[in-house]
């Protein structure tokens, strides 16, 4: 077994590491509580290469291996939860489909300006009455000729209404067969008459990312719009979903070592008792579970991301990462604020924001609950 | 137009310090290596010299053994053209700048950091003009290309002084020769696996410094707070204790 990074994966971390630290650290902060979508931070994400890394070179993007693209977004997630979920939902929710399913003529008229941090692309699967059960999707799309014509509405839709925002690939029920709803995915472009896109407010976590409600009223796009084959829209779904859940495991893992990293520095600077309060054992071992938590999670996560790049199943291993790395990113934050104490309350301490930021990660792109479902079918239950 | 950049490899600037061999030696166990900040800055300068037009060829180079290669492969992806690793170690500043001088000889500029973050030498840039027989500079905050001769700001007491100097120039640059060092883009990183990364052979030289010892500062003692009603003891304290009064 090799565990080691090539060359090219530890220059990567360093710089990311260096760009969150010099260009996100200062102003994360002032971006969550004012809850500002910071359309400089995501162009500068664009100008290093962040969007587009695992998409090929010919459309714009890096072509780099998805352990690269996870390292990336951890190393975000390790300062600011809000721009590593801009990153990864647009990587892999917004590119992620397009590339996979798209034509040539798609792929070459929509991924190059989604590669450079000025145009965001968005996945609208989640419905106010269609979270963890996706089939009871009510939007529908159906054939007018020589266009589709959508009507419904999306929720919890990650960038979809900042203004580079730019397209949604939305899944719709397009009819039924055997009494059995078929889904389809087509491509929405954000002009489109009929399409609204309305910021959501008052988010308790990612408050400096965009998140949207989406309503589609006689939507009308033309029937080359439809991504993929018509009734594949599950397949494409479960595919995309897959691939997400790496980088939702990202999110996890890199807020787990931030809050980690936050509680251990303060542990060792603050004394009570006449000494560092990491020098007591109950906090020292507390430090000690959350390392242990963290080394974990990150050899399950990078494992899936190698079963990926050998071209070998992951969807057990990403369902697990994803399950894992997010209940850890829960425990490690929880007690990074016990040990913070009273300061940890307080918005001026770092902590309190990944204590929050955490939470989403249990529930967005499936919940904890349907990676265990995930899990369960795949062993055999 | 040729640049010619040093890279010095030094342990990353939180790495806690300590030495083995009696104190003679830095215990490099565990170190994260960076390319040395103020040649960073150097780099930086380089790459946006030559994304202005007018350099053809930036080139960095090195003392030190394969384990400096990952910080060269950075200076690459950070812009560099090409980059040389001569392998040997870098014990002493005569000897760096020695080695230094058998591939430096065909640039037009080259660009050396004025100190470097491990042991401050400041020396090698100093050396290696006069070893060539180029012109020098030190201190330098800025620099830009004119027909045929380079304007260089330098930092004098109080304030800054322009000149004009010719080529082939050593200028030894410090703080300000660019905003901030360059991050890499991931496209950088991976053209940088294909830009060459030769090695060379050292040439005969003489370490004319021996390392006797080293020794940490006094380590940080607490802070002492007195109650804003005890006035009389901040001045005990003072007279006893730090013995400044």
């Amino acid at each position: 077994m090799d565990f080691e990074l090539t060359e090219e994966q530890k220059l990567i971390r360093e710089t990311v590491r260096d760009f969150a630290e010099r260009e996100i650290k200062p102003v994360a902060k002032e971006l969550d509580e004012k809850a500002i979508f910071s359309y400089d931070l995501t162009k500068k994400m664009g100008e290093i290469g962040l969007f587009g890394m695992n998409t090929p070179e010919k459309y714009g993007g890096q072509g780099l291996d998805t352990l690269s693209y996870i390292i990336s977004v951890e190393e975000l997630a390790r300062v600011d939860g809000s721009q590593a979920a801009t990153l990864a939902a647009h990587n892999s929710l917004g590119i992620g489909p397009l590339i996979n399913y798209g034509t040539e003529e798609q792929k070459l008229k929509h991924i190059p300006q989604l590669c450079t941090g000025e145009a965001l692309w968005s996945f609208g699967l989640t419905e106010a009455g269609a979270g963890s059960d996706s089939r009871g999707s009510k939007t529908i799309a159906v054939l007018d000729g020589d266009e589709w014509v959508i009507n419904g509405s999306k929720i919890f839709i990650t960038n979809a209404s900042v203004d580079i925002s730019v397209g949604c690939t939305v899944q719709a029920v397009s009819g039924e067969e055997n009494g059995k709803k078929i889904f389809t995915t087509i491509i929405v472009e954000k002009d489109t008459p009929g399409f609204k896109r309305i910021t959501m407010h008052g988010k308790m976590m990612w408050r400096a990312s965009d998140t949207a409600e989406l309503f589609f009223d006689d939507v009308r796009v033309p029937k080359e719009n439809l991504l993929g084959k018509v009734g594949q829209g599950s397949h494409i779904m479960l595919h995309t979903l897959d691939g997400g859940r790496l980088s939702i495991a990202a999110m996890g893992l890199g807020c787990a070592q931030g809050a980690f990293e936050l509680a251990l520095n303060y542990a060792n600077e603050r004394k009570q008792f006449g000494k560092p309060i990491s020098k007591f054992q109950i906090n020292a071992f507390k430090l000690a579970d959350m390392a242990t938590k963290i080394e974990l999670g990150r050899n399950l996560l990078y494992k899936a991301c190698w079963l990926k790049d050998n071209g070998k199943p992951y969807s057990k291993e990403a369902a697990m990462s994803k399950l894992y790395c997010s209940e850890i990113a829960k425990e490690v934050a929880d007690e990074s604020v016990q040990i913070h104490g009273g300061y940890g309350l307080m918005k001026d301490y770092d902590v309190e924001r990944f204590y929050r930021d955490q939470r989403l990660l249990q529930i967005g792109e499936g919940t904890s609950e349907i990676q265990r479902l995930v899990i369960s079918r795949l062993i055999g239950c | 137009m040729k640049i010619l950049v040093l890279i010095s490899n030094v342990p990353d600037t939180t790495t806690k310090i300590r030495f083995t061999g009696d104190n003679t030696a830095f215990d490099d166990s565990g170190v994260q290596w960076i390319i040395n900040p103020w040649d960073e800055l150097a780099l930086t300068r380089a790459v946006e010299l030559k994304e202005a037009g007018g350099v053809d060829k930036i080139t960095v180079a090195n003392v030190g053994e394969k384990s400096t290669e990952a910080t060269l492969r950075k200076a690459l992806a950070v812009g560099a053209d090409d980059a040389i690793r001569i392998d040997t170690t870098a014990n002493d500043a005569f000897y760096v700048a020695a080695q230094l001088a058998e591939v430096a000889k065909d640039y037009d500029l080259i660009l050396a950091g004025i100190e470097a973050s491990d042991y401050n030498g400041n020396a090698v840039g100093g050396m290696l003009a006069e070893m060539l027989d180029f012109n020098s500079v030190s201190a330098v905050s800025g620099i830009e290309l004119e027909e045929s001769n380079f304007k260089i700001t330098r930092e004098v007491d109080g304030g800054s002084q322009v000149i004009s100097i010719g080529g082939p120039l050593v200028a030894i640059v410090q703080k300000g020769i660019a905003k901030e060092p360059r991050i890499p883009a991931m496209r950088g990183i991976m053209m940088a696996r294909k830009k060459p990364l030769s090695t060379k052979e050292p040439v005969e030289g003489v370490n004319k410094t021996q390392m006797i010892s080293f020794e940490l500062p006094p380590p940080k003692t607490a802070c002492k707070l007195i109650d804003e009603e005890n006035a009389n003891e901040v001045i005990t304290l003072l007279h006893e204790e730090a013995k400044v009064l």
